[in-house]
């Protein structure tokens, strides 16, 4: 628990990053960017399990192991995620999310 | 005993069409049409034994006939009072239908193994010569008139399948079709008639209807024009039977139905079929004479006047099948006027001389049309103009037609003669214009079938290069039913075969027979004039009676009024636009519906689109939703 | 002096997250990207959870926004700018995610979250590895193995999928 800072002050700016991420995700064209939207509300979930543990339940470290696990869960399905991108940049020689629609009716 | 193997005689025939129709292409033709014929020779031995036993044996209860029925299965039962049964009804007139039927299909069936012989549907044939007889005895042996009616309508099956035979004909498909209409369309009257008839006595069972008649005559509630309901149903009945039985103005199917092979003019169109709507007024006859006295009048007026209708129009017809069609229709008019002036119990002359005359006629009709199919098989040609001499050639079938000929112009000792005479006498009794109007259509039939005997025996002096008696499987069944037809007269019906089951009280009315024999003579002597050898009297006849021979000839133009209300007044005014309203409103309604349908699915189909964003938006915006209603609407 | 840091460190994490998702350069969002994750790591240490900060700064900042840039490199894509976004779909994203926003800090406001009030535990690295590897009550062994089979799955994926033909 930190002097001076409400936890309400750390919730704010984590769901403004998530909102940020989800908006980011919604408008990008480009497939990489929207992989480092993705990237921005993982994070933005980790800063709340944080928040949460230290500020309500100091007793266990649950939030923290969660986090622990988050990342490295984040960290595999980038690198999937970029196998995926690089394969289809070869097939399809553009990393455009418009040009992926074949399960189009 | 009891009489319930009489329902082998009804079923042996189903079972010979069951095998002929079913194994129709891998059994040879041979055995088909054997097997055929020895299934029907069972029942004809049997329905002989049943004759003899119920009229010589045991029928009689206190000297009068009564019904027995051998045989009751309930079939379909809806309520107490509603249920449908099949079963056997032993009567006078049902054993001797059975007798007639049994005969005229057997020697029909002989007949048919050497006039069909080599045919490609030799086996089909046969199937429907069985089904036919099945449902024909099926309907005389029905113990309710709904039995009936169902093997009403199967007789008509059968008769549109065997006049289509010839399928690739196209008259003859048309003419199938023509019969299968008009008595179906009779049939409608019928139906009606049974539905009332039902209602109004409670039940369908004819023993039933026909002990309690006089009862349910005056329970019956009063109906239209002052007639009341029981009588009208009997006249639409009577209108079904008209149809069948090929009366005015019901008749054009029945030239047309000589498109159909010989064998199947002669069974049906002459001795069984034709004779179904008789058989039903016979039934029936009961109540018919305990209601309102117009039913039967109107029965005795339709019977009239198709028998003068036909025996003018058979006057001018080349094709012989032709006349001997009108002929048939003539001599089921002096069937009907016989059942229309007839009283019950001692006056039941009529009944029992309509009964007479079913009998005697099965045997003459079926001859001349299984003569006329041995002429025809000889000199390949219907008509008449190519016939001519041929007494040198075809003896058995001459002197069998001659005998024929003799039996329907009333000549004594055939049969025709006591049969006829009998009618005149109920006709006299009843009203004297019947009498005059049946006495001029029997001089006008002895004229004709002489005409038809001397045209095709003697006249001109043709060579036939081909022409040659027919087999003995063709001449066997001439010979029997001419020694029907000469002997059968002597049967003393009047013990058998009344309106009441007693016996009725008969003597020859010379003021009777011997105008009737007169004219039939005359007759005879007219045609032997004209016909005889080449004359010009033919001609000259015809010219002066001018415009009634061109009319008779056309069949009084019937057929063509009726193509003319159908095509131009019922198919253009009423069935023209309730088709176009069905095609573009009705289907067009159906249609609309589907495009519209189809239009929002092209529209919703875009929810689909593949873009990975658009689903991801539509998961954010209704997780926030659902978030929303949950917490600010639930909790 | 913490709310200053604090204050400071969130301009930074929204700041750097927005220019993320709206440059026009795709290298430069990568670079943004970094920044915010080094600003969240600099948030974890403040809150006295510095393994995870030193993950977060060895996994995250270390290896995924490398990985990005490899991306980048690899599909060309480090020269081409990204074009415009459509008016409309700018405007459906925005909408939603600021409905969203407002919906749940709506809620937020109205919860009162209470403390339990209990002691601290430790949080060194000692207690975080006993606690990782213990198989006793509030032990995260099986997660902890799960994810290293995850782990090699991940990897395993990653090489057949982008492996040549």
């Amino acid at each position: 628990m930190i002097e001076g800072i409400s936890i309400y002050q750390i919730i704010t700016v984590s769901t403004i990053m998530f909102f940020v991420g989800a908006y980011g995700f919604i408008s990008r064209k480009n497939l990489i960017t929207m992989l480092m939207a993705i990237e921005l509300m993982l994070n933005a979930v980790n800063i709340n399990f944080v928040a949460f543990n230290k500020y309500l339940h100091p007793e266990n470290m649950q939030g923290h192991f969660y986090s622990l696990f988050i990342i490295a869960i984040a960290a595999a399905e980038a690198a999937v995620a970029i196998a995926i991108i690089i394969n289809l940049y070869r097939n399809l020689h553009s990393i455009d999310v418009e040009d992926v629609n074949k399960m189009k009716h | 005993m009891d009489f319930s193997f009489t329902i082998y005689i009804v079923l042996i025939p189903l079972f010979a069409f069951l095998v002929n129709g079913l194994l129709g292409d891998k059994i040879k033709d041979s055995v088909s049409g054997n097997l055929a014929t020895f299934a029907l020779g069972i029942s004809t031995l049997l329905s002989y034994f049943t004759a003899y036993h119920y009229f010589l044996n045991v029928g009689k209860v206190d000297d009068i006939y009564e019904p027995i029925t051998a045989f009751n299965t309930t079939w379909v039962n809806f309520t107490d009072k509603l249920h449908i049964d099949l079963g056997v009804l032993i009567d006078p007139i049902s054993v001797m239908m059975l007798v007639v039927i049994t005969t005229v299909s057997l020697l029909v069936h002989i007949y048919s193994l050497g006039y069909m012989k080599g045919d490609e549907g030799f086996t089909k044939f046969f199937s429907f010569l069985s089904l036919f007889t099945f449902s024909m005895l099926g309907l005389v042996v029905a113990t309710n008139i709904f039995q009936m009616y169902m093997f009403w309508e199967l007789v008509g099956v059968s008769s549109y399948l065997l006049i289509g035979y010839y399928y690739t004909k196209p008259s003859a498909v048309a003419a199938s079709k023509k019969a299968f209409i008009v008595t179906r369309f009779a049939d409608l009257g019928f139906l009606i008639g049974i539905l009332f008839l039902s209602y109004t006595t409670g039940t369908f069972d004819f023993i039933t209807i026909n002990e309690n008649a006089s009862a349910f005559a005056q329970a019956a509630p009063l109906g239209f024009m002052g007639l009341s309901a029981l009588t009208w149903a009997l006249i639409l009945i009577f209108i079904g039977g008209a149809g069948k039985s090929a009366m005015f103005p019901l008749h054009i199917w029945l030239p047309d139905a000589m498109e159909g092979p010989t064998p199947v003019s002669a069974l049906i169109h002459a001795a069984t079929m034709v004779v179904a709507g008789v058989y039903l007024v016979a039934r029936l006859f009961p109540i018919f004479s305990a209601v309102d006295p117009i039913a039967l009048e109107i029965v005795a007026i339709v019977g009239g006047l198709s028998s003068l209708f036909a025996a003018i129009i058979a006057c001018t017809q080349i094709d012989i099948k032709r006349v001997l069609a009108f002929s048939t229709m003539s001599q089921i008019g002096y069937m009907m006027l016989a059942l229309g002036v007839s009283g019950m119990g001692a006056e039941g002359t009529g009944f029992m001389a309509s009964m007479f005359h079913l009998f005697t006629h099965a045997m003459f009709k079926a001859l001349l049309f299984l003569g006329a199919g041995s002429i025809i098989h000889a000199v390949h040609s219907n008509n008449l103009t190519d016939m001519g001499n041929l007494r040198k050639y075809m003896p058995i079938t001459h002197i069998t037609f001659l005998i024929a000929c003799l039996a329907i112009a009333g000549v004594p000792p055939f049969s025709g003669f006591f049969s006829k005479d009998e009618i005149l006498v109920a006709a006299m009794a009843h009203n004297p214009i019947y009498f005059w109007i049946e006495w001029l259509v029997a001089g006008l039939t002895a004229f004709y079938m002489f005409r038809l005997y001397f045209g095709i025996f003697w006249g001109n002096k043709k060579e036939h290069i081909y022409a040659h008696e027919s087999p003995f499987s063709m001449t066997l069944p001439l010979i029997l039913l001419a020694i029907g037809a000469a002997f059968a007269g002597f049967i003393p019906f009047n013990e058998f075969v009344t309106s009441d089951g007693g016996l009725l009280h008969i003597h020859i009315h010379w003021d009777i027979a011997l105008p009737s024999i007169a004219v039939g003579l005359v007759g005879i002597l007219i045609a032997f004039i004209f016909y005889k050898k080449e004359s010009k009297w033919p001609s000259r006849m015809e010219n002066s009676v001018g415009s009634l021979y061109t009319y008779a000839y056309n069949k009084f133009y019937v057929d063509e009024i009726y193509m003319f209300i159908t095509k131009k007044i019922i198919f253009k005014r009423f069935s023209t636009p309730i088709a176009w309203f069905d095609r573009n409103v009705v289907d067009a309604s159906m249609d609309g519906i589907a495009k519209v349908i189809n239009y929002c699915a092209n529209k919703i189909k875009g929810i689909q689109s593949g873009q990975l964003q658009d689903y991801v938006t539509a998961m954010l915006v209704s997780v926030i939703a659902l978030v929303f209603i949950i917490i600010y609407f639930t909790i | 002096m913490e709310t200053i840091i604090f204050y400071i460190i969130s301009v930074i994490i929204l700041v750097f997250s927005v220019l993320t998702v709206t440059t026009n350069k795709i290298l430069r969002a990568a670079v943004y990207l970094l920044f915010t994750l080094v600003a969240t790591a600099a948030f974890y240490f403040m809150m006295e959870y510095e393994f995870l900060a030193a993950v977060q700064l060895t996994v995250y900042a270390g290896g995924i926004v490398v990985l990005i840039i490899f991306s980048i490199l690899l599909t060309h894509q480090i020269n081409l700018n990204l074009e415009k976004i459509y008016p409309a779909k700018a405007l459906i994203a925005g909408g939603s995610a600021l409905i969203g926003l407002a919906v749940i800090l709506l809620t937020i406001k109205d919860n009162s979250f209470t403390p339990s009030g209990l002691e601290k535990s430790d949080n060194s690295v000692n207690a975080i590895g006993r606690t990782l590897l213990s198989y006793g009550d509030g032990g995260y062994i099986l997660p902890f193995e799960v994810i290293s089979v995850l782990l090699l799955a991940a990897m395993i994926g990653a090489i057949v999928i982008a492996k040549k033909k």
